[in-house]
């Protein structure tokens, strides 16, 4: 029962506190921990954020899912920005080509139970996670 | 094999006629296999409302288990899982109860006689195990729950924070730390810091027979945390094989305070925060 | 835009963020207390983060920049009330906000504060040397 998504076009710094007030409200509704909540909420405003810097912008789709043992929440980061040509260093610890801290990756992997990405240089860039009650 | 309309009311039938025989057949057949542990009486009792309900159900032309009029016979046959999984009885126990009642049908059926006798038993065969599958589903849901809630329990009882001193809360951790528990003392251990406003915590590990690399990470995002948050921990009852460990294992507790004891913990605690009090004066 | 409120409180900045903020916020933050530092000569910066339900990168890396910044105008800077679930999060991101003192709460923040700034002037009499920098004090 994947229930139908809510979209939030990320084209300001104002949709990415947008972004964030979504995923709590949702994250609330399906019963997350706090801690849990915290994360998912810190997350989604590091993959929004490079949504909005490193895709000049895109779309955030929040939708509550449920695998028939636990509910959870998947959220898609889609933008038609440059791509990423090396995986591999986008997820090193550290590493940007932002004047970021090079944690928004790494980091926000990190704090997922699933993490996807489908990425190609001048093909724009989606990433997929998800987050499951426990 | 769903039961016809015809063949469900010829059963409700064979069960009202016979049902004294029917019970006392299958009372027995279960007293044996329980060897006592509910009383004959008990038994008698659970059986004849289980057979009104099968009754019923037929009656009302269920032809499987989930039809609408089956549901009465759901909840008997939940409630009685759930009575024999909360008193101790094994899965096979619990089942059996219900395949017993095949038995004692059977008994009636020879007598009654008739050619169709073996195919009429088949097919209510079919609707009773689906009975006993529904049984067995929900007992073992049951002690799912049973486990969940006492595993729960355990997580309460073995997480106390305290206070120690003015300042300086203590977690004695006791028993073997797994991943999720080792998440809910800290969780709670950081709650009290900022309940208490206490700068000082000593995680006492004293109690904990065995540490892996999971679990020694755990207690180290504790501290880092606390860190963050503007609080000392301090480690303490370090025993010599969980310092092999922890070695063997290279686990940086870097500039970490470990002390022996929890009682070297305090004096340590204390004598820092007395120092931070004289550069204030 | 909204705009984070910087109280003065003696020798002390106080700022309480309330607001989920957007990066601008922050930076516009970061702004404003290097002014009000220089404007006001005040020796510490409190910021109360207990509202925050988030720190992120962007506003770690902010908090991180404004303390560097009132280190080099001569002012203490400590991060109080964090909440123990960002805590936990900030750790797991990765994000330590090295140079960066943090208290439980305001009180302890202000003691922490006072405390430095007496280790400091303690050193210069002692010493009678304006110009040795006072080891750092490990307590919390």
């Amino acid at each position: 029962m994947n229930g139908q998504g809510e979209r939030i076009e990320v084209n300001s710094d104002q949709d990415v506190v947008r972004v964030r007030q979504l995923v709590r409200t949702v994250a609330v509704a399906v019963k997350l921990s706090l801690v849990d909540q915290t994360k998912l909420v810190t997350a989604a405003s590091e993959l929004a954020r490079n949504t909005l810097v490193y895709g000049g912008g895109g779309t955030v789709e929040v939708t509550k899912v449920d695998n028939g043992r636990k509910p959870g929440i998947r959220i898609v980061f889609a933008d038609q920005g440059p791509g990423i040509a090396d995986l591999d260093m986008a997820f090193t610890d550290g590493y940007t080509t932002g004047n970021g801290l090079g944690l928004g990756l790494s980091g926000a992997r990190r704090l997922v139970d699933e993490f996807d990405i489908v990425t190609a240089p001048g093909e724009g860039t989606s990433i997929t996670v998800t987050k499951w009650c426990r | 094999m769903a039961l016809t309309a015809e063949e469900a009311a010829r059963f409700a039938d064979l069960l009202e006629v016979n049902s004294d025989a029917l019970v006392a057949t299958w009372t027995d057949r279960v007293a044996t296999t329980l060897r006592g542990r509910l009383s004959h009486a008990e038994l008698q009792r659970q059986h004849s409302e289980l057979r009104k309900a099968f009754q019923q159900a037929l009656a009302g032309g269920a032809q499987t288990l989930a039809d609408e009029s089956a549901a009465e016979l759901r909840a008997q046959l939940s409630d009685l899982s759930s009575t024999r999984a909360r008193q101790g009885f094994s899965v096979t126990e619990t089942a059996v109860s219900v395949f017993a009642f095949k038995e004692a049908v059977l008994g009636v059926l020879d007598q009654s006689g008739g050619g169709d006798a073996l195919r009429d038993y088949v097919t209510l065969s079919a609707f009773v195990d689906e009975a006993a599958l529904f049984t067995s589903d929900s007992y073992v849901r049951v002690r799912e729950e049973l486990i969940a809630d006492q595993a729960e329990q355990l997580l309460e009882l073995s997480t106390p924070v305290v206070k120690l001193w003015e300042g300086v809360v203590a977690v004695p951790l006791v028993g073997t730390l797994d991943s999720a528990r080792a998440q809910v003392v800290m969780e709670r251990l950081l709650q009290t810091l900022v309940d208490t406003g206490s700068p000082y915590a000593i995680i006492d590990i004293t109690g904990v027979p065995a540490v892996d690399t999971q679990v020694a990470q755990h207690i180290l995002k504790t501290v880092v945390a606390a860190r963050l948050m503007g609080a000392d921990c301090i480690i303490s009852g370090i025993r010599p094989q969980i310092a092999q460990t922890i070695v063997a294992l290279g686990i940086e507790f870097g500039d970490i305070a470990t002390k022996a004891s929890l009682a070297d913990a305090l004096r340590y605690v204390l004598g820092k925060a007395g120092q931070a009090k004289r550069l204030e004066r | 835009m909204e705009r984070v409120p910087v109280l003065k409180i003696g020798d002390m900045l106080l700022v309480s963020i309330q607001i989920d903020m957007e990066d601008q916020t922050a930076l516009q933050l970061q702004e404003d207390l290097a002014d009000r530092i220089v404007a006001t000569g005040c020796h510490g910066v409190i910021i109360d983060i207990s509202a925050l339900d988030i720190v992120d990168s962007f506003v770690g890396r902010t908090l991180a920049g404004i303390a560097s910044i009132s280190r080099v105008l001569d002012a203490e800077t400590v991060v109080v009330g964090m909440r123990p679930a960002v805590a936990i999060t900030l750790v797991e991101l990765g994000l330590s906000l090295p140079g960066i003192r943090t208290a439980l709460n305001v009180e302890l923040g202000m003691e922490l504060l006072a405390r430095e700034r007496g280790a400091d002037e303690w050193q210069l009499e002692v010493d009678g040397d304006d110009d040795t920098e006072t080891p750092a004090v490990t307590t919390p």
